[in-house]
């Protein structure tokens, strides 16, 4: 508990967030690098994971390769990945630019499979009558896409996101591993000096990072969620009013 | 006019939806597709608007093969009503009704303006408007999947057993409502359906299906009550058990009522007096 305490009032410590302070300080900037790595890295996946994932789903093509794809990108170690990658980027790139490649690649290959996974089974989810439809009234295959299926499966495509998301922002902290920033700094210097309060203190940032970024996808989700299909908007709770039945039907 | 021309469909798996399917639907008329499942009624629909390709064969409407037209517009000037709606769950009913107008560029206010005199043409109250798809009944659900198809004012309907989801009474006051507008509009309506009584009701013409799309008979529904072409067509349209020849009874005891009954005995309804009425339905 006094463990905890003291990781807590470090982190509350005005003056480790003072600008200027000695590395692995202030803790802003640790944390808007962590960030940055994580939305980089994220953007790049998702401009991957999406198209391809909207074209399995739509197409149903592709679906057995992408599964067993995925899944053995699921299994490869993300550190061993970055390590590996180092030495090859080492070899061939500036000693400044090699960690951000590697370590970048590295945190794309870990938030694809979520991505990819979220956008093809949300499309596959739509109801086949409703896609048919759109098809008998004339819709073109992409406004089939953009209009139908990408809307009504919008919660499960931003699941997919949001959980490749967390994925990176967990692992960004192996980012110090390659010379990089993050919160990860905090946590290697800690180990390094022994410090307690640095390692946990750190660990305590990364979760509350995650945490809040958490929040902010699953508020998302619930604004995405396709009123019509909602049940807080059934007939009865937003029409308060008897229902019409001079229709007869 | 509605043209099929030795029309065969293989489905990949192997098997023969329809085999050498010849037949010419008049325009402004009704015409029903009746058969059993798998008898290739639906596989014959969605080939007119080319959801489905014939293996061989030509569909013509007024004698324009639609092999050689683009897909989508094609289907945009093609009424098409399903059986579970297929409404977008995520639109509103109005927008529902105006998807087509929109994607041909209409305007969307004015698209949306013309939706709602369609609720009122095919019975709807105008406040369900700005509702959800799923907030709406099975039949509301049926008639609003009815103004979505009539809202580019196509010549041709499709309809695949539309009020297939629905309970009997709601699915008589639908059929009614259509008889209706049919009265009112003149497409050229190609209704699919397995209830030969619905047929009967809707049809300018029944075509009668065996497996395969062999038509077993084709005609008015008085021709074909009238004759049966074989037994095939006596027992789907129930004649073989008498239940499609009526006689009249008197019972005592019941104040001098006529009643009228089927083949079995079984009592249908009660004769009443007065004039007959022309053009009443056939059932």
């Amino acid at each position: 508990m006094d463990l905890l305490l003291s990781a807590l009032r470090w982190i509350f410590d005005g003056s480790h967030w003072q600008a200027g302070s000695q590395s692995p300080l202030p803790i802003q900037d640790r944390l808007v690098e962590h960030l940055a790595y994580t939305a980089i890295s994220v953007v790049i996946a998702a401009l991957i994971a999406l198209p391809l994932g909207f074209f399995i789903g739509h197409t149903g093509r592709g679906r057995q390769f992408v599964i067993a794809f995925t899944g053995s990108m699921r299994a490869l170690p993300t550190l061993g990945l970055l390590f590996f990658l180092l030495m090859v980027f080492g070899y061939w790139l500036s000693y400044d630019t090699a960690p951000i490649v590697g370590a970048t690649i590295a945190f794309v290959v870990l938030a694809i499979p979520s991505m990819l996974a979220g956008a093809y089974s949300g499309l596959e989810s739509v109801d086949r009558g409703v896609i048919d439809a759109a098809r008998a009234n004339g819709m073109t295959e992409w406004q089939i896409l953009t209009q139908v299926e990408i809307p009504l499966s919008l919660p499960l495509i931003i699941g997919g996101i949001r959980a490749g998301t967390l994925q990176v922002i967990a692992t960004v902290t192996i980012a110090s591993y390659a010379g990089l920033g993050g919160l990860g700094r905090i946590i290697t210097s800690g180990i390094g000096l022994n410090d307690y309060d640095l390692i946990l203190g750190g660990a305590l940032l990364v979760t509350f990072l995650a945490l809040v970024v958490d929040g902010l996808f699953a508020l998302l989700q619930r604004v995405t969620a396709t009123r019509g299909l909602s049940d807080s908007h059934s007939a009865a709770s937003s029409r308060p009013q008897s229902v019409t039945t001079t229709a007869g039907a | 006019m509605i043209e099929f021309r030795g029309v065969s469909k293989r489905f990949p798996d192997g098997t023969l939806a329809v085999e050498e399917f010849d037949f010419t639907l008049p325009s402004r008329k009704t015409t029903v597709f009746v058969g059993s499942s798998g008898c290739g009624k639906t596989t014959l629909l969605r080939m007119i608007n080319r959801m489905v390709e014939p293996s061989s064969g030509q569909v013509l409407i007024d004698g324009e093969d639609v092999a050689g037209q683009d897909k989508v517009k094609l289907r945009r000037r093609i009424g098409y009503v399903l059986q579970a709606s297929g409404l977008l769950p995520h639109r509103k009913v109005v927008d529902n009704v105006a998807t087509v107008p929109v994607l041909n560029g209409v305007p969307k206010a004015k698209a949306r303006a013309d939706a709602l005199e369609l609720l009122d043409k095919v019975g709807l109250d105008r406040s369900l408007a700005q509702r959800y798809p799923r907030q709406l009944s099975g039949g509301q659900q049926q008639r609003v999947g009815v103004a979505r198809a009539l809202a580019s004012d196509p010549n041709i309907l499709l309809m695949d057993e539309p009020f297939g989801a629905v309970d009997p009474i709601v699915r008589a006051d639908l059929q009614v409502e259509l008889n209706r507008l049919q009265r009112e509009l003149g497409k050229t309506i190609v209704f699919v359906t397995h209830d030969i009584d619905e047929a009967f009701v809707l049809a300018d013409q029944v075509v009668i299906l065996r497996k395969g799309g062999a038509i077993a008979q084709a005609g008015t529904p008085a021709e074909i009550l009238a004759a049966p072409a074989d037994d095939f067509v006596a027992s789907f349209i129930g004649a073989d058990k008498g239940k499609r020849h009526l006689q009249l009874q008197q019972r005592e005891g019941d104040g001098g009522l006529t009643l009228v009954v089927d083949g079995d005995g079984r009592p249908v309804g009660v004769l009443e007096d007065g004039e007959r009425r022309p053009g009443a339905a056939a059932s």
